[in-house]
């Protein structure tokens, strides 16, 4: 029987280089759908605002790993097969654009209303207000929760191991599958990921105070 | 599409439906006695118990819940704990919300301010009775949405207990795929399932936090109307 050694704690560590890629591939196009969804849900437009309500209630209220198997299984079924890789990119996506809709509406909310009414007296156009006066302060007030979030995605990423992709976690099993040694194994996986989202947590904690702090003067 | 051969395994569907309410249920009511403990534990005691605390919430916080259902499903039995995939389920699902509701928790007993304290012991309650109703009751209050929506989150996550093959919904699901082929019609039943679930748990929980906490959710009410109209 194979034992755990290093050329399987090469391979594990090497995988997780798959699930930063992910992370990253679902942040940005995620940030992409969720941004034009945050600015949907405070859209002027009661139909916009209503569909990007819908969107975002019904994506947070079901579990992620729902939206990769209707993506992997569930399309596969219908006649269109997406390589694992697409699906957990398409579904990771799908989901951090809901979550980060939400967040950035706050964000966006939370800019006082005076901002508003003194670029509409400046007869600025409302894609001129986000651009220069809304966007610039949200963005500031969004960077703690949305680097918060980032450590919910690298997690979740975990997931994705079921339509087999191998990233960290499926790096994981497929060991643990060869050499039975779990403990040692998930140990590492463990700290891995621990290692990546630690410094994201204390980031987003340290950004916080750092917000609160110009905002309470 | 063909629903009806999804339909007609709705006695499994049922079960796991329940077996989602119940794993939630077990996870939410252990979770948060062991999340007040371990923050009772913060205040209370030195501050290694402190340590320890916040170590144990950031590792539990900063690794995905799959690698700790792992860790105990398949890793245990490596030092001779053997639990089977419902138990190993359930007792990862309370650990990690323990971790949460810590988080939740402390956020709540530090906006309770230290005179607050100082007035209930000039009241001569002994320290239980500061703790219960001085400390503990108005943070809960004041976290009660923070901890819902952390609930209902963890009823989404039991999803994942299904790769330790336990019966739960998504499990569920994955069994009436193999039987019926109908892949897409499944998935699309049990997502609706989980819509479901989940708003019924958000309504639940917002009434539940009214029943529990009666005054200050009362106090809310006001100071949010007076906010708008403010």
């Amino acid at each position: 029987m194979q034992t755990f050694g290093w050329p399987e704690a090469l391979f594990i560590l090497r995988s997780a280089g798959w699930t930063l890629a992910l992370t990253a591939i679902a942040f940005f196009i995620g940030s992409i759908l969720g941004g034009a969804f945050a600015i949907m849900r405070l859209s002027r437009v009661r139909w916009l605002r209503r569909f990007a309500a819908g969107y975002i209630l019904v994506i947070q209220s079901i579990p992620v790993l729902m939206v990769l198997f209707m993506s992997y299984y569930g399309l596969s079924a219908l006649g269109i097969e997406l390589p694992p890789f697409l699906a957990a990119s398409a579904s990771l996506s799908i989901y951090v654009s809901a979550y980060l809709a939400e967040i950035w509406r706050g964000s966006i909310e939370s800019v006082p209303r005076q901002q508003w009414e003194a670029s509409a007296s400046l007869a600025h156009t409302t894609a001129q207000t986000y651009r220069h006066v809304i966007l610039p302060q949200a963005i500031r007030i969004s960077l703690p929760p949305t680097v918060g979030f980032l450590v919910q995605l690298v997690k979740n990423t975990s997931i994705v191991q079921v339509v087999g992709f191998v990233d960290l976690m499926r790096a994981g099993m497929l060991v643990n599958n060869a050499t039975y040694q779990a403990f040692q194994i998930f140990t590492l996986v463990g700290a891995i990921y621990f290692a990546i989202c630690f410094p994201l947590s204390r980031l987003s904690r340290h950004l916080e105070k750092v917000m609160n702090a110009s905002r309470s003067h | 599409m063909l629903f009806q051969d999804v339909f007609s395994k709705w006695p499994m569907i049922l079960h796991g439906v329940w077996l989602t309410i119940a794993l939630s249920f077990v996870a939410i009511a252990l979770g948060l006695v062991l999340a007040t403990a371990m923050t009772a534990l913060r205040s209370l005691a030195g501050s290694w118990a402190g340590y320890v605390v916040d170590a144990y919430v950031e590792l539990m916080r900063n690794t995905p819940f799959l690698v700790q259902l792992f860790m105990i499903f398949f890793g245990l039995p490596q030092i001779g704990i053997r639990l089977n995939g419902l138990e190993a389920s359930m007792l990862a699902m309370t650990l990690n919300l323990a971790a949460y509701a810590t988080e939740i928790i402390r956020a709540g007993v530090d906006s309770i301010h230290k005179s607050q304290i100082e007035a209930g012991l000039a009241l001569a309650m002994t320290k239980w009775q500061v703790l219960k109703h001085v400390v503990l009751q108005p943070a809960f209050a004041r976290v009660w949405p923070a901890l819902s929506s952390q609930f209902v989150l963890m009823m989404l996550a039991s999803s994942i207990c299904s790769f330790v093959s336990v019966q739960e919904l998504s499990g569920t699901a994955a069994i009436i795929e193999q039987d019926t082929f109908r892949s897409f019609e499944t998935y699309i039943v049990v997502t609706v399932l989980y819509l479901v679930l989940a708003l019924s748990f958000k309504l639940f929980l917002n009434w539940l936090g009214r029943k529990l906490f009666p005054q200050v959710s009362g106090l809310a009410r006001l100071t949010e109307a007076h906010g708008e109209a403010a």
